[in-house]
């Protein structure tokens, strides 16, 4: 099969799966009820294009192949081509989405299962792979625009997917809206890059950046990193997240864990060159990365809801990602997404069978009668599922180790690449470098510690479910167990892509490395900035074991004071942390900062200003002007007796009245 | 293909059934009879998208028979043709026709025949309006809109109806008279000037007239006057919340399909190559005016109780993209406005439709007597929700392929203060989402507040037949603008060209030049120092 035919089909099948799972059901009725042929074909219509990416991997590339399906806008000398590119990059993004897309899809078949609107779901998800596809694997910035936005619609489509409930479809248009500001950034950058360069292919994008200013370019990269932000859920836009886990856990999963939520580092990757030519914004990008690291980090401790508490180690380790990417190693930044992909994709998909399994428990302690507060996605509520949810508890348990980064799991070696780049480039004379450097190891026992703490609570200990010692959860069906098996041994092995560069001295070298940017003759689509002064041997296996230490220390402290203390934990660290505790258990208040100084000065004074202001001022103006205009009118009348009121002079006069105040 | 007299068929065929309508028996006849007579006129128009030549969009096409209005001492024609700027907006209104009466079906029910006739003799005047190559006729048509339209608002519409229509009139009546004085002005001038001393209205004698710099900005801003009401650009937008929100469902789709329209399109094709130098000297302040309806409209958009104000104030916002894109002068952006005034006819005039179908259900416009509705007509949220995306702008829908071009073209734009123009304009992105969304949210999510609402019946067939051609042509236009883009491209690129010679002869200062003007498609570079030599005698 040709590269071209294999590309339509990638990016074509999951449309047409969103299509035919979408309307047909819509119309025929009947339909909606057969959920194993619907899940099965929304399933497998991700799993194809997985499995021609993977052919096309295997096959490896050497140049990038650009498919261009037709002109979608051209206006003069600008146009723009619904194109896609394939490369070293886009093949491992692709992988990625639907590798891990084709396995969520396969678990929402069991957890969905209940559902009435069932269709409906597999047809979004399917809607956001196409997107998100459009997005890895554009050629130029609109199309990536396209996708861009398009896994903004999907993600809104299925944050609010339980629209019954108020704050679902409050949550929804919140992430909307606060992407849309992100992507108002994305906008400009364009704006400036077609007026100074007149195209926004990736290569002319690429090899233009030398004839732009370096205000110009700094300017660019400083607004695709603020669009970045919105949809990568960094400070100042991260907001949004934590509330989009209204959405169904699979959702929560595919989107705003393993893919979505990347496509900002997809996007610094895929204009590295042109980032590395804006090193003032690259401290910016550090800096907003290792804030958001560690901000999220201390809110991810003081969660009680599972499904929270994964939302913010999200965004702190988006956080991370961007770290890597402000000091120049585009390419670890993409190697901690592929494996942030298994873990986290594991860790929601777990905690999803979890509350599979505590909304089992509440439906049946509800028919027992029993009326008291219950939430199903509380760990305040859950404790010792470790004896009903064995297959969960130990997916959870390694993908906690991986994300951890406990040695030899996948995210050890992606976390500890990060760090040392940092630290790396920090000794090559870059000073904040270091700064970042030490906040991720900071950041890093910090996640040892919360994600730890989240296991605990949940597997390990009591029960604390109301009637506990009638009513248990169950393990989940198979559809569901089997992606977390798969994903859990990713988490394990995923970090083989990747070996420090110590490692090399054992014949292993650092493959992801070598195939974004390139090994001798072979010269990747990912850039990297030239290091003058290298860290020694010695200081990189110091490196290495602090990381070690520091993850294996936080596991064990969490496992012995939450094992000791389950939820009384919580009330030791906020009676240590005080204030800061109250700071971090309200998100820094952060929304409330927004709500006051942004959102309600804007809607109330929309409401009580403008709309008041048009109606009686402009509005006004235009009302007595006609009144005046008529009276003069009957004056004229009277003055030229026996002519007819002459309403087409008076008009006249009240409309110059008019010009003359609004020009003059 | 060139079919002589197709196009007058078209203009006519509306005005010819309305008269016949007078003679139809029953209301049902009416109904069948005006369904059957706008489908008529749009299968006609057909061949003029096939068969139009679009490598020669510029030049005049489908001319029919002429002949003098007035006298044969007067050079006032019936000239009718249609060029790239044309094309689209006739097709438009023709596309509308059969979809407003079908909106409009069960809706009417007190004087059905009258109603029908009225919005025959509309249709007549809205395409005639966009075929006229003639100035005056051009008035005619544009006027021929408005009496119609007051009796659709006064008579089948809501609460305030009589304020409304009257408001509406009279505002508009008050821009297009000031035109009417600057016609005349003009056609005496431009008789003089390059007419042998005859009086005249001929578009294209007028272009090649080159109007005295001194005289220009008076007679833009008559013009653009006019238009300015029409579209209407901030700060002269207040009778339209009035109309839209009394007219009835068929006549709020009128308003924001097509009439709306013949404001920019008048724009575009008298304001710039008649006044190039004054429309160019005004793009700060037009743009600036454009930018705050983007914004104004948006936030009281977003303070409206009543859902079809709402979609009325959006209207102001978009529009704004329009006149921005039509004042900031480069191709992209003037490709985009033309684009943006078929996108806007389309996703609001079913933002319209819709609002229309769930007024019909519960006879309420207020959202919040809605709420959650999705559970009870999914189909009908279906639709709601496409189209409120493709208003916001969402790429791969309509919107965003005018506002993208649109802004873009702007942003490229040498004029000083446009690029700052251009950013806070799009914010204007942001705050679609923010009032739609909102919208959405408040009248279809969330629990179901009114036992009412519950058991609403979903779409019927009749209106799946006025949705579905409305959200395919919301896909196609996002998905695949480009041989729509084309139409309009040479027209374009021509009207850039014009205004460039005639800037570039005004600025040449050179008395002895005799000032006439070619047309001429190939591109002058700016600040070129001589004046091109298609100029020179």
């Amino acid at each position: 099969m040709s590269t071209k035919l294999a590309v339509q089909l990638i990016i074509l099948l999951p449309l047409i799966g969103a299509t035919v799972l979408g309307l047909f059901p819509l119309f025929a009725r009947g339909l909606r009820q057969h959920k194993t042929l619907l899940g099965t074909v929304g399933t497998l219509i991700v799993a194809v294009p997985f499995g021609l990416t993977f052919s096309l991997f295997a096959q490896g590339v050497d140049t990038p192949v650009v498919t261009s399906m037709y002109t979608w806008m051209g206006v003069g000398d600008f146009s723009v081509n619904i194109a896609y590119r394939i490369d070293q990059l886009s093949l491992i993004m692709t992988l990625v989405v639907t590798g891990v897309g084709a396995l969520i899809h396969l678990y929402a078949i069991g957890y969905m299962a209940e559902d009435r609107s069932f269709w409906k779901f597999f047809s979004y998800l399917n809607l956001f792979i196409f997107m998100m596809l459009n997005l890895v694997l554009a050629d130029n910035l609109l199309v990536v625009f396209l996708g861009w936005e398009g896994v903004g619609l999907c993600s809104y489509l299925l944050i609010g997917f339980w629209y019954e409930q108020k704050k679902n479809s409050a949550a929804a248009s919140k992430a909307f809206i606060v992407n849309r500001v992100g992507d108002f950034a994305f906008l400009i950058a364009m704006f400036i890059l077609v007026k100074e360069l007149g195209s926004l292919d990736f290569a002319t994008v690429l090899s233009g950046a030398e004839m732009m200013s370096d205000v110009t370019i700094a300017w660019v990269v400083l607004l695709l990193f603020l669009g970045a932000t919105g949809k990568s859920a960094q400070i100042p836009l991260f907001v949004w997240l934590p509330d989009a886990m209204a959405g169904p856990t699979p959702v929560s999963a595919l989107i705003h864990a393993a893919t979505m939520v990347t496509s900002g580092l997809y996007l610094l990757a895929r204009l590295s060159p042109l980032v590395l030519m804006a090193p003032e914004v690259m401290v910016v990008i550090a800096i907003v990365g290792a804030t958001t690291a560690i901000v999220a980090a201390t809110i991810a401790l003081t969660q009680t809801d599972i499904k929270r508490v994964l939302a913010y180690s999200t965004v702190s380790q988006l956080g991370y990602m961007f770290m890597a990417a402000g000091v120049g190693a585009f390419f670890v930044a993409i190697f901690h997404v592929v494996t942030h992909a298994f873990f986290k994709a594991c860790l929601f998909l777990g905690s999803g069978s979890v509350i599979h399994g505590m909304h089992h428990v509440e439906h049946e302690i509800k028919e027992k009668g029993y009326e008291g507060s219950f939430d199903a996605q509380d760990m305040s509520f859950m404790g010792g599922l470790k004896n009903y949810m064995p297959i969960t508890r130990w997916t959870y348990l390694l993908s906690t180790l991986a994300i951890a980064g406990i040695p030899l799991t996948a995210g050890f070696f992606s976390k500890d690449e990060i760090l040392f780049k940092a630290f790396e480039y920090g000794a090559d004379g870059n000073l904040y470098a270091w700064f970042v450097w030490g906040i991720g190891i900071l950041t890093a026992l910090l996640t040892a510690f919360y994600m730890m703490r989240s296991y605990m609570l949940t597997f390990e200990g009591s029960s604390r479910w109301p009637m506990n010692d009638q009513i248990h959860p169950h393990e989940s069906p198979g559809t569901m167990t089997m992606p977390l098996v798969i994903l859990a041994g990713l988490s394990m092995i995923g970090g083989a892509i990747g070996f420090p560069k110590v490692a090399e001295k054992i014949g292993l070298s650092n493959w992801i490395h070598d195939y974004l940017v390139g090994h001798g003759d072979h010269l990747g689509p990912v850039a990297e900035p030239d290091i003058h002064s290298h860290v020694s041997v010695a200081a990189e296996i110091g490196l290495i074991l602090l990381g070690a230490a520091i993850a294996v220390i936080g596991v064990l402290w969490a496992w012995r004071f939450f094992a000791k203390y389950e939820l009384g934990g919580d009330e030791l660290i906020r009676s240590r942390f005080g204030a800061l505790y109250r700071w971090w258990n309200t998100s820094y208040y952060w929304d409330m900062f927004y709500d006051r100084t942004i959102v309600r000065p804007i809607i109330g004074g929309a409401q009580k200003a403008l709309a008041p202001f048009d109606k009686y001022i402009v509005d006004g103006i235009v009302n007595t002007l006609g009144r005046i205009s008529m009276a003069l009118s009957w004056l004229f009348g009277r003055f030229q007796t026996g002519v007819v009121q002459n309403y087409a002079l008076a008009i006249v006069l009240g409309t110059v009245i008019l010009i003359a105040l609004f020009l003059f | 293909m060139e079919l002589p007299n197709l196009l007058t068929v078209i203009i006519f065929l509306p005005l010819v059934g309305s008269l016949l309508l007078l003679f139809a028996p029953s209301d049902r006849s009416v109904k069948w009879f005006a369904l059957i007579v706008t489908l008529g006129a749009f299968v006609l128009s057909l061949p003029l998208w096939f068969g139009f030549d679009v490598v020669n969009a510029a030049d005049l096409q489908f001319r029919g028979i002429e002949f003098p209005l007035i006298s044969e001492t007067l050079d006032v024609r019936y000239l009718i043709g249609i060029d790239g700027f044309s094309l689209l907006l006739v097709l438009l209104t023709t596309f509308l026709g059969p979809i407003i009466v079908l909106c409009s079906w069960n809706y009417i029910t007190k004087s059905t025949k009258a109603y029908y006739i009225l919005l025959l003799i509309l249709q007549t005047g809205m395409t005639g309006v966009f075929c006229a190559f003639d100035i005056l006729l051009f008035y005619i048509f544009f006027e021929l809109t408005l009496i119609p339209m007051y009796f659709l608002i006064g008579i089948w519409g809501g609460e305030r109806r009589i304020y409304a229509a009257i408001k509406f009139v009279i505002y508009t009546m008050a821009g297009s008279l000031l035109m009417l004085i600057a016609i005349i002005y003009l056609g005496y001038a431009a008789g003089n000037a390059v007419n042998d001393g005859i009086f005249t209205t001929n578009y294209f004698k007028l272009l090649e007239f080159d109007v005295p710099f001194g005289m220009q900005t008076w007679l833009f801003i008559l013009f653009a006057f006019a238009f300015a009401i029409k579209v209407p650009i901030f700060p002269f937008h207040t009778w339209l919340p009035d109309a839209h929100v009394q007219a009835p469902t068929g006549g709020s789709v009128v308003l924001a399909g097509v009439l709306l329209k013949m404001g920019t399109y008048g724009l575009v094709r008298f304001c710039l190559p008649f006044f190039p130098s004054a429309s160019a000297s005004h793009t700060l302040l037009i743009g600036i005016f454009a930018v705050i309806g983007i914004v104004y409209g948006a936030l009281v958009s977003r303070a409206q109780t009543d859902a079809k104000k709402l979609v009325a104030y959006s209207s102001v916002s978009h529009l704004g993209f329009v006149v921005l894109g039509i004042f900031a002068l480069t191709l992209e952006s003037l490709q985009g406005a033309m684009i943006q005034m078929i996108n806007h006819g389309i996703s609001t005039g079913a933002l319209f439709l819709i609002v229309g179908m769930l007024y019909e259900r519960r006879h309420t416009r207020l959202m919040s007597d809605y709420g959650g509705i999705a559970k009870s007509v999914p189909v009908l949220t279906f639709f709601m929700v496409l189209t409120v995306l493709a208003s916001a702008g969402l790429p791969g829908l309509n919107g965003f392929v005018g506002e993208f071009l649109i802004l873009v073209g702007a942003f490229s734009s040498d004029a000083p203060g446009m690029q700052t123009l251009t950013i806070i304009a799009t914010t204007g992105v942001i705050l679609a989402a923010v009032y739609l969304l909102w919208m959405v949210s408040r009248m279809f999510f969330g629990p179901l507040t009114h036992e009412a609402n519950r058991t609403m019946p979903d779409l019927n067939f009749r209106e799946l037949v006025i949705l579905v051609p409305m959200a395919l042509l919301m896909i196609i236009l996002g998905l695949m603008p480009q041989p729509f883009l084309k139409v309009s491209e040479p027209s374009a690129n021509r009207l850039l060209n014009v205004i460039e010679q005639k800037r570039a002869f005004a600025e040449s200062d050179d008395p002895n030049l005799q000032r006439r003007f070619e047309m001429n498609d190939r591109r002058i570079p700016t600040g070129s120092p001589d004046p091109p030599s298609v100029l020179k005698p």
